[in-house]
């Protein structure tokens, strides 16, 4: 009976079908069965949101601000972004009518889809890249056109490429730099002539700049501030990544006002507004956290260096990530595809990381490795990684060991 | 007198950060942290050392777990300073009993600030009365019992809370 009802039900809707389930999801059911799994897979801080953040959340509630807040965003907090932009990267979005406080970058991102993409329109991703990329290209009708980075590249993006894929229908590309999965960073020149190829194609860029805290080598470039590119960026940052606040789902996007005005309309009809509470907390990391921002941006260095160091001496070949908290070594070497040995390492020696391929096809041959992690469960890991390496390629090791006794003296994290 | 020259250091060393927070870390885990070389490293802390910079490395242990009875007291004491040797003189008299823990020069309506460990009350009581109370210069003391620590040196004294984040996240 209640069958035949379900056959009457209509069919989902094409693009809900067609849109691609999560990489990661499928990954994520398994090792949640496990015991005594050591996780490098989380993408997210391992440490709590700084206590006088959250100490204004409970203030916030306890005053009894429960409310909605203007659709932008409270304007205390968009000045306190304005600022911060300006201060740090001398980049001036005006409160009033180019910042929009969103509910995370994931929104953000879908917002900006939305209110520039039409059907048929192309957007340029360069992968391996963050997951919700292309889906949200898609759910706005757009067409994703992967640009593939290698490693041998630094995991970097030229134009060279891109003018390979670009076409008339080309609308916008997306970059996320420092990158989730990679780490990759991109030096300001490379970055300047990404915004002159947008120049000249006339095309938006949507510059997912969520990590930009975690940049360990030289300084992030906020991709705004270069000559010419205002007019064409939007601009997508938050509050998860520098000050450990995931779970508060809080973010903000800057653009020009025809911009923003059509993404603020969106948001309006579909999140009113971000929580209030986060917003107050939010508004707090930015005048008060400045020291436990440094603090752990400290520890995921030491952590970076740690983790890469071990994974090369192991064998799996790492370039040195200037950015974010992720390692993405290659394990082409063993002989496995990532999507096995990820597997493999996960049954076999209960630690969990990422596929590559999660991110794109380009990351095959790689997996990424969160080192949002303590110290002492990474150097678990790398010993469990190191143990599984030995067993299905035991040649690698020996190779390893055979380099090592040929240098004298311990030399420092590899680059 | 106390001899006290500031270090001349351009930025904290992180080594130092590093062992302040874990003093068992090994000069090469550190190296690996911190991309230098075990030699690097492993002089860095042997100049810290000698110029006194490190002062000590010890152990922060929750008595309470093994069943050691401790009493801590937390004793504000009131100087008279003396003419030239200000409250250094007073303050030598007290940190040379083994019962001081730790001694600080504090503002406020007291100016030094005694830690005192004994087995018992009475052991503290005692050497308030007996050995603290009367010396040249002491002119009033009051004493707080500690009754529990939450936090000490940044450790906090309840067991740690469990990590929630899912396994895998994007």
């Amino acid at each position: 009976m209640n069958n035949d009802q379900s056959d009457k039900v209509p069919p989902l809707s094409k693009i809900a079908r067609e849109l691609a389930p999560s990489g990661i999801r499928k990954f994520f059911d398994i090792a949640a069965k496990m015991h005594d799994v050591i996780s490098l897979g989380v993408g997210e801080p391992d440490f709590v949101t700084p206590w006088g953040i959250r100490e204004a959340g409970i203030y916030s509630i306890e005053k009894g601000q429960t409310t909605y807040t203007s659709n932008y965003g409270l304007i205390e907090l968009r000045q306190e972004i304005s600022k911060h932009l300006d201060k740090r990267y001398g980049v001036k979005y005006s409160p009033d009518s180019e910042i929009l406080v969103t509910v995370g970058v994931s929104e953000g991102m879908d917002l900006a889809m939305r209110a520039i993409i039409d059907p048929g329109d192309q957007v340029l991703v360069p992968e391996p890249c963050y997951v919700s990329y292309r889906p949200c290209v898609s759910l706005a009708g757009g067409d994703p056109v992967g640009v593939v980075t290698t490693n041998k590249d630094d995991f970097r993006v030229s134009v060279a490429q891109l003018e390979k894929s670009v076409t008339p229908k080309t609308k916008a590309i997306i970059l996320g730099f420092p990158s989730n999965p990679t780490g990759a960073t991109m030096p300001r020149q490379a970055l300047q002539e990404i915004v002159d190829f947008a120049d000249k194609h006339n095309l938006y860029i949507i510059s997912d700049e969520i990590y930009d805290r975690l940049t360990y080598e030289g300084e992030h470039t906020c991709l705004a501030s270069l000559n010419n590119a205002m007019q064409r960026t939007i601009t997508l940052n938050g509050f998860s990544k520098s000050y450990a606040m995931t779970g508060w789902r809080i973010g903000y996007a800057c653009a020009p006002p025809t911009v923003l005005t059509a993404m603020m309309k969106i948001h309006s009809y579909t999140a009113l507004c971000a929580p209030i509470t986060a917003q107050k907390a939010a508004l707090e990391a930015l005048r008060h956290a400045e020291n436990a921002v440094e603090d752990m941006v400290m520890q995921y260095n030491q952590r970076r260096r740690l983790i890469v160091d071990g994974l090369n001496a192991i064998g799996l070949k790492c370039h040195l990530p200037a950015g974010a908290f992720y390692a993405f070594p290659s394990i082409e070497a063993t002989g496995l595809s990532c999507e096995e040995f990820a597997e493999r390492l996960l049954y076999e020696e209960h630690v969990a990381v990422v596929p590559g391929t999660a991110f794109g096809e380009s990351g095959a041959g790689h997996i990424r490795c969160s080192y949002a992690t303590s110290i002492e469960k990474i150097e678990i890991a790398l010993e469990r990684m190191g143990r599984f390496v030995e067993k299905v390629a035991p040649e690698l090791i020996s190779k390893i060991k055979a380099d090592k006794t040929t240098v004298i003296g311990t030399q420092p994290a590899a680059t | 007198m106390l001899n006290y020259q500031p270090m001349q250091l351009e930025a904290p060393d992180e080594i130092l950060t590093i062992l302040s927070r874990d003093a068992r870390t090994s000069p090469e885990k550190i190296a690996k942290m911190l991309g230098r070389t075990v030699d690097q490293v492993t002089a860095a802390i042997a100049e810290f050392e000698r110029l006194g910079v490190i002062k000590h490395y010890k152990t922060i242990i929750d008595w309470e777990k093994t069943g050691v009875e401790k009493v801590i007291a937390f004793i504000d004491v009131k100087v008279h300073p003396a003419r030239e040797v200000g409250f250094d003189k007073v303050a030598e008299r007290i940190y040379r009993f083994p019962e001081v823990q730790s001694l600080w020069l504090v503002s406020g309506g007291y100016d030094l600030r005694v830690a005192v460990e004994g087995a018992n009350i009475r052991e503290v009581g005692r050497f308030v009365a007996e050995k603290l109370a009367p010396i040249e210069g002491v002119m009033a003391t009051e004493t707080h019992f500690l009754l529990r620590k939450y936090k000490e040196d940044q450790v906090v004294f309840v067991d740690n809370e469990e990590d929630t984040r899912l396994v895998v996240t994007p």
